[in-house]
């Protein structure tokens, strides 16, 4: 398949974007807003075509341990859900972490808490940059902000799942999930072959081909010396990864007097805000956090030097701000705007919400 | 004679398997685990898959299964061995994938797993040791726990109207058109070491033939666990475990 220009949903680019990466399968299990991940996976049948595996499971939990297995075993496999359901998924994300397994996992954040509602939200935001599951350990979270990005992340996912030996999670809402845009599919790429795998994976438990000793892939270590030495190596990494993958988008940052920081399809509603309040004379600059872990800590600090205050805009009641407050220092005030509940702020909602907070 | 007249290759009537490492296992004297560690070892060798098994070990006393038989292994979450099996199985289907699970693994906390992953069919081998109590936490109740059976959490024994009844899971399994043979078997004497052997062999053949899910139930002991000598143990599974759980094959689909 040759590069493609098409106009669809996010989630129906993500199983589009997995079979043209060459992903080796897919586990998963229905639930709104992100069903059509699966559908349309089941629907263009992959397995006849590159040789992907795609099988429903009987729950998010089975879906995420069949992750972990298939990750064992070096093959580039990934699973999508919602918000209940990678609640579902936390255990499994914590053992394919501490295993050091690559693996790329989607969540389409609807509202919660409990069952909550169908309706977007970014209420997740706590547990895929802060742990999610239980012990100590990060996971490479992507926000994309248009389909177009659903589609990339999938590539830069895996990607980086597979540089680091880390699971990666494309955290998106359900607006990018549910909406359709213009968007170009890459090029099909081969699936990696058995040989390839091998070379690349030499820690995967595929059985002892060629005689090789064997491996094993776990995350128990009783022994607590030896614990914490895996804990310190787990820690290293994800400094490496802070240091290397930090991403940021900014928005006319010179020279403006205020900052947004949002991630996500609310950037966008945001970039209009951001338009509107210039025609107010009100100068704003925004930064749309990529990575929300690692967080961009230093370029937020730099776009808020100089500002009078910093707006953070989000479906949630205030979950990224204490990562700006903490890049910022408290140095200027650093207030939160959100709606909840699945309600997506209109750009003036925003503007009204700058001037009583911050321009007053 | 001297000892050294006798100890000669040609007297030699047993030895370790070549996939058994050279370490002390942390099973207690008189577990039954060691021996079915033995008979996977000689069954996967013998049938020429050293390299391209895959077992899955599970939470429990056999978390540490991946240290002592010498092929590939993958540690799964408590309960997700089919699952994890499951990936393998397809996404390497050159390879044979087997779980290695206990009754709290099995028939408690992963009954879903174990059940879909049968009722699927998928071409793996499922090895249940039912020991009918949970030893590595201590000694407490198993769902396959007999009625008036004491453990840590049923000290005055199990009792139908607190903890319901012990679940035959093996039975589920040979109903679900998935499994091509179940069957049960024990350890307890060497005639049934053979039949477990057997029993294993036939299992692998059928996951090489993608003939679907084979599951061989171990009635085990846990003498630790039971407060027993491995003697007594040995004998009170036969009064008492093979009751409920009868030997034999459940279903064997040729």
């Amino acid at each position: 398949m040759k590069e493609e220009v098409r106009l669809m949903k996010g989630n129906e680019a993500i199983a589009h974007a997995a079979i043209r990466y060459g992903a080796d399968g897919y586990f998963g299990y229905p639930i709104t807003p992100q069903s059509e991940v699966l559908e349309t996976l089941e629907e263009l049948m992959p397995w006849e075509t590159t040789g992907m595996v795609v099988l429903q499971a009987e729950s998010e939990v089975a879906a995420i341990n069949m992750v972990y297995g298939g990750a064992a075993s070096g093959k580039a496999v990934m699973t999508s859900s919602s918000s209940p359901g990678v609640s579902l998924k936390q255990e499994g994300i914590s053992y394919i972490a501490a295993a050091s397994l690559p693996a790329l996992i989607l969540n389409v954040m609807r509202g919660g808490p409990g069952l909550g509602t169908i309706q977007p939200s970014q209420a997740d935001y706590f547990q895929a940059t802060k742990g999610g599951g239980h012990g100590d350990y990060h996971l490479i979270v992507l926000a994309p902000s248009t389909v177009q990005e659903m589609v990339d992340f999938v590539g830069l996912g895996f990607d980086l799942a597979f540089k680091y030996r880390n699971p990666a999670m494309i955290l998106a809402d359900g607006i990018v999930g549910q909406m359709m845009e213009k968007v170009v599919l890459p090029e099909q790429r081969p699936r990696r072959t058995e040989e390839e795998i091998r070379k690349q994976c030499p820690w995967a438990a595929d059985g002892r081909k060629d005689g090789r000793k064997r491996n094993v892939i776990t995350s128990l270590e009783l022994e607590s010396s030896r614990m914490e030495v895996i804990n310190h190596e787990l820690q290293a990494r994800y400094r490496e990864i802070e240091k290397n993958e930090t991403r940021w988008e900014e928005i006319d940052v010179e020279g403006a007097d205020y900052l947004i920081v949002a991630f996500g399809s609310i950037a966008r509603i945001c970039a209009k805000a951001k338009e509107m309040a210039a025609e107010k004379g009100i100068k704003v600059g925004i930064i749309r956090p990529i990575t929300l872990w690692p967080f961009p800590t230093e370029a937020v600090n730099r776009a808020a030097q100089g500002k009078k205050g910093i707006l953070c805009v989000e479906l949630n009641a205030g979950q990224m701000i204490e990562d700006v407050r903490l890049a910022v220092h408290d140095a200027m005030p650093v207030e939160h705007f959100g709606r909840l509940g699945g309600i997506i702020p209109s750009p003036d909602e925003v503007v009204k919400a700058l001037e009583e907070k911050l321009v007053k | 004679m001297d000892i050294n007249d006798i100890i000669r290759p040609e007297n030699k009537v047993y030895s370790k398997p070549e996939l058994l490492d050279e370490v002390h296992m942390h099973y207690c004297p008189g577990c039954s685990h060691g021996v079915i560690h033995k008979l996977l070892a000689e069954v996967i060798a013998e049938m020429g898959l050293t390299d391209k098994t895959v077992g899955i070990s599970p939470v429990g006393c056999a978390v540490f299964a991946y240290n002592y038989i010498d092929v590939d292994w993958v540690e799964a979450a408590h309960g997700r061995a089919p699952a994890v099996a499951t990936a393998i199985s397809r996404l390497w289907p050159d390879d044979v994938v087997f779980t290695y699970q206990g009754d709290g693994d099995m028939s408690a906390i992963g009954t879903a797993e174990s059940i879909h992953a049968a009722n699927r069919g998928e071409n793996i081998v499922m090895v249940f040791v039912n020991n009918a109590i949970y030893g590595m936490t201590g000694g407490q109740m198993a769902p396959t726990t007999l009625v008036g059976q004491k453990t840590a959490t049923t000290p005055y024994g199990r009792r139908i109207d607190l903890n319901g009844h012990p679940l035959e899971i093996t039975n589920l399994m040979a109903i679900l058109d998935g499994t091509c043979y179940v069957t049960r078997q024990s350890v307890h004497t060497p005639g049934n070491v053979r039949k477990t052997k057997a029993a294993l062999k036939k299992a692998f053949e059928n996951a090489l033939a993608k003939k679907g899910t084979s599951v061989v139930e171990i009635v085990s002991t846990c003498n630790s666990g039971w407060k027993m000598s491995p003697e007594k143990a040995n004998e009170w599974m036969v009064e008492h475990m093979f009751e409920k759980y009868p030997l034999g094959d459940l279903k064997d689909v040729k």
